[in-house]
């Protein structure tokens, strides 16, 4: 590992002695930062399985059923019967903080349940309707799922962020700042020897 | 901070037509291309979207710049067609990037 290029003095001894002790202790305040993020992360991302398997497989039913629905009517009257939704759903949409990450944290906004279909009786048939209440249902599962996939991605990418930054000062920073700091002491007890021996031979000389 | 938000839906016309009557404003697209023009216009008014499989996997680069910001939050889920194993997929790669072993699909 390459030292630093410095000059060899007291001064820059005492700079550097400082730097390596700021430089460990952050090493280990990333370390554990790292540590419970992953626990975080593993906790996360086992919920995001459970739930994305649940949405697939419900979403891919829900929609097979819809097309069953919708090619037993004409296809301009299925357009037309969809054209005005009556329903608006709404989110409330807040940021969470995960080990300093922000994470967003929606929530669904519960509506009145009255009339949720946009077409009269006559017009759909009854699969239709089903399919509209069950990807009603299907809702606040898929905007969860949509929460915490968004999570797990943005901590992975901190995560990776992370675990740079621990290995950049594991592994460089503190190495170099070591053999940096090893060498001022090997060249300033090497002064004084010289100026020990110069003053011995002095001395005999006089 | 609490935020009013909206839904969105990008597919293909068959796939989000129910959730049109579910209370979600759908977005209609043919190909990626377009895909990748309505997420643009898009991304600032509606804080979640669902956007369909087959578009999201070749939007993926695209998708990245995403997730610098909380929102918005751009969900891939499967089209009428079924899932392809694209969100799985996903996940797997989240996972081996941050923990660099596989927790939860051992094989």
């Amino acid at each position: 590992m390459a030292r630093l290029n410095v000059n060899p003095t007291r001064m820059e001894l005492k700079k550097l002695k400082a730097r390596l002790t700021t430089a460990v202790r952050g090493h280990k305040l990333l370390k554990d930062k790292s540590d419970e993020m992953v626990r975080r992360f593993s906790l996360i991302i086992k919920e995001n399985k459970r739930l994305r398997e649940e949405v697939e497989k419900e979403l891919s039913e829900t929609l097979r059923q819809f097309s069953v629905a919708r090619s037993v009517t004409a296809s301009y009257r299925a357009e037309t019967a969809f054209s005005m939704p009556s329903v608006l759903v709404r989110a409330e949409c807040g940021v969470a903080s995960v080990m300093g990450v922000e994470v967003p944290e929606i929530k669904l906004v519960n509506e009145k349940k009255s009339d949720r279909l946009p077409y009269a009786y006559s017009e759909m048939t009854s699969e239709a309707d089903f399919s509209v209440e069950k990807a009603t249902q299907l809702l606040p599962k898929m905007v969860a799922l949509a929460q915490t996939e968004k999570a797990v991605r943005m901590l992975a990418d901190e995560i990776e962020r992370n675990k740079r930054r621990v290995n950049a000062l594991e592994y460089v920073m503190i190495p170099q700042l070591e053999e940096t700091i090893k060498y001022i002491k090997s060249k300033l007890d090497e002064n004084e020897r010289a100026a020990v021996i110069r003053l011995m031979k002095v001395k005999s000389k006089v | 901070m609490i935020n009013e938000g909206k839904l969105a839906m990008v597919g293909d016309g068959d796939s989000i037509t129910v959730f049109k009557a579910a209370g979600v404003a759908t977005f209609a697209v043919d190909s990626e291309t377009q895909a990748r023009d309505i997420l643009r216009r898009i991304g600032k008014d509606y804080q979640v979207i669902f956007l369909v499989e087959e578009f999201a996997k070749p939007l993926k680069e695209f998708l990245k710049r995403f997730d610098e910001q909380p929102y918005p939050v751009i969900l891939s889920v499967p089209s009428k067609k079924g899932s392809t194993g694209y969100g799985t997929e996903q996940l797997k790669s989240a996972m081996e990037r941050a923990l660099g072993v596989d927790i939860l699909f051992n094989n």
